[in-house]
């Protein structure tokens, strides 16, 4: 008897969470899959509120075509999103090793004082330093590139993954890189071929950061690039949805979302271990 | 070549240290590329803001030295104060908001169980959406008539005529609010569940033992063993809130009647829209000394506890 009560209650406790858990999930999930879904609708459906959010007059790349004809186009906006974000990871990985394993593994003058000033850029917004960069890119001929935008990025990553790779190289021991040096390696095999593959979760930990950081950033992309030619998506997506080009086409707003989104979460998907990992490192420390 | 001489002229174990010597010194030459990103993009623009702020210096033509007569504008600029507090009141409602919804999640996700790992990707979906993304995705949704929100309420019958959420303040404000939550409580949830983790198994159940109910529990031991973890989570959550741009920028511009401009926002307006760049690193500077106060504040809430490594 005792033991049948207990049971149910046990299992109007797991009815209760899994409830919780679910209606939790739709509610985090629903906006994103609304969107994506309302985006297959024609233009015309589009248009009215999105109840249901399928669409129901016919499946449609519409919305994905009329995106295309604004400005310059979803896809050259996309192309500017893509550079400036690969170049962002690449950049920030190599630096980032680069300094990881300097200040992990040499003595040198300034040393601390270089890792401190690195370091303590995270206090300072970076908002607040947006003009002056504006005129620092100018003099460097890089006003209005790209180019110059993966400068900012790569700089805005670099405390984080500094301390992240300099962690990593420390929790390397000394003795693999002895008898390393033992069987002649130089520097640079040192680094490339001993090192790096024991350090590999911290650079797609770093990668990974890199890129939604770069991909998702919208104020310095907003006051940098002036030129239409050189938004990137969340910039041209910001102008489409001011009406800047006209009467605001919503259908086109839930497509230019989707593309904004859906990279972001097949990476997180795909390698959320790393994710969670570089969180936990960031909030252990 | 230098390493030849070295070792005909200097005893042995000085050649040593001088070849230790040149190879410490080549973390010099793996730190350089950092520095030098750091020197062009932080520190000179951060000297910069400071040395613009005293000048009058427009987008166009010569700028000029006026001492702090940009300093003394901001004292009477109400517009500049109103929005830094416009941006206070946002702040703690928010992180209020953040912290109701994320630490029941993070409790409900802390213990490994059947699909606890599912529901945990669930709820952080949005946390890797931009920001940028996240408005848009909301102004549609919060739109009067393409949006999600009015009409299905209108159809529900919930209201007699289509209601616009962004035209006053109040439920303008509160979606913002809605907005902001669904995106970050995911985050804070994951930092507020490192912290429930680190806590010993063994002393929530000696405490059972002992005949402590949930609460008493929660408040003896939860809490005090998170203090750093819930300073951090606190510390990122308010200095995120007091940047704020994005949302207010993409769903309000700043409207209704410009009540929701932020700081950042007003120094935005200042700078790039009105182009007075000398006053908008002033407004800048004041920005800067605040939240610069406020990871002096983060330092000493994150300090070790005392008799601890």
């Amino acid at each position: 008897m005792a033991q049948a009560i207990s049971a149910r209650g046990k299992f109007a406790a797991r009815l209760a969470r899994h409830s919780t858990g679910i209606i939790a999930s739709v509610l985090f999930v629903a906006p994103i899959v609304w969107t994506a879904l309302s985006a297959f609708k024609p233009a015309a459906e589009a248009r009215l509120p999105p109840l249901p959010p399928w669409p129901t007059t016919g499946f449609s790349l519409e919305n994905y075509a009329t995106l295309n004809s604004f400005g310059d186009g979803l896809w050259a906006s996309a192309q500017n999103s893509i550079y400036v974000s690969v170049m962002t990871v690449l950049l920030s990985v190599v630096v980032s090793v680069l300094a990881g394993y300097g200040f992990s593994r040499f003595r040198f003058p300034f040393k601390d004082l270089f890792f401190v000033l690195i370091l303590s850029t995270i206090m300072i917004p970076f908002q607040s330093i947006l003009t002056p960069i504006f005129l620092v890119l100018t003099k460097l001929g890089l006003h209005n590139t790209l180019t110059g935008l993966v400068g900012v990025y790569v700089t805005l990553q670099l405390p984080f993954s500094i301390f992240m790779m300099r962690n990593a190289f420390d929790a390397v021991p000394r003795e693999i890189e002895e008898a390393a040096r033992m069987d002649g390696a130089g520097n640079a095999t040192m680094l490339l071929r001993v090192m790096l593959p024991l350090v590999w979760p911290g650079v797609v930990t770093i990668a990974l950061f890199a890129f939604l950081g770069a991909w998702n950033e919208f104020l310095a992309a907003l006051v940098l690039m002036t030129d239409q030619s050189k938004f990137t998506l969340p910039v041209m997506m910001t102008a489409l949805q001011s009406g800047r080009f006209g009467a605001i086409d919503w259908g086109a707003v839930q497509a230019g979302v989707t593309v904004m989104m859906v990279p972001c979460l097949i990476l997180f998907l795909a390698l959320q271990r790393f994710y969670i990992r570089g969180l936990m490192a960031g909030a252990v420390k | 070549m230098t390493t030849i001489i070295a070792s005909t002229t200097a005893p042995p174990r000085a050649r040593k240290r001088v070849g230790a010597g040149r190879r410490q010194w080549i973390g010099l030459i793996y730190v350089a590329p950092a520095v030098a990103l750091v020197l062009v993009f932080f520190v000179i623009p951060l000297g910069m803001t400071a040395w613009m702020s005293l000048h009058n210096w427009p987008l166009m033509g010569e700028h000029a030295f006026i001492g702090l007569d940009n300093y003394w504008a901001i004292l009477r600029d109400t517009r500049f104060w109103n929005a830094l507090k416009f941006t206070g009141y946002y702040t703690v409602i928010v992180t209020i908001a953040i912290f109701a919804i994320a630490f029941p999640l993070a409790i409900f996700i802390e213990k490994p169980r059947p699909l606890t790992n599912l529901y945990r990707t669930f709820f952080f979906m949005p946390a890797v959406v931009g920001f940028a993304s996240a408005s848009l995705l909301w102004s549609w949704l919060l739109n009067v008539d393409s949006g999600l929100f009015s009409p299905a309420a209108y159809d529900l019958g919930l209201i007699d005529k289509k209601f616009n959420l962004l035209a006053t303040f109040q439920p303008a404000f509160w979606s913002i609010i809605a907005m902001v939550v669904w995106k970050v409580a995911g985050f804070t949830m994951i930092i507020l569940m490192t912290g429930l983790q680190s806590i010993p198994q063994d002393l929530q159940e000696a405490a059972v033992i002992d005949g402590a109910g949930p609460f008493a529990r929660f408040r003896a031991i939860t809490l005090p063993l998170m203090r750093r973890t819930l300073a951090l989570a606190l510390i990122l959550s308010v200095a995120g809130s007091i940047l704020a741009f994005d949302q207010f920028y993409i769903i309000l511009r700043g409207g209704p009647r410009n009540q929701t401009l932020t700081a950042v926002y007003w120094i935005f307006n200042q700078s790039f829209v009105s182009f007075k760049l000398g006053y908008g690193a002033a407004l800048s500077m004041v920005l800067l000394v605040i939240l610069v106060a406020l990871s002096l504040i983060q330092l000493w809430l994150l300090r070790k506890p005392e008799g601890l490594d």
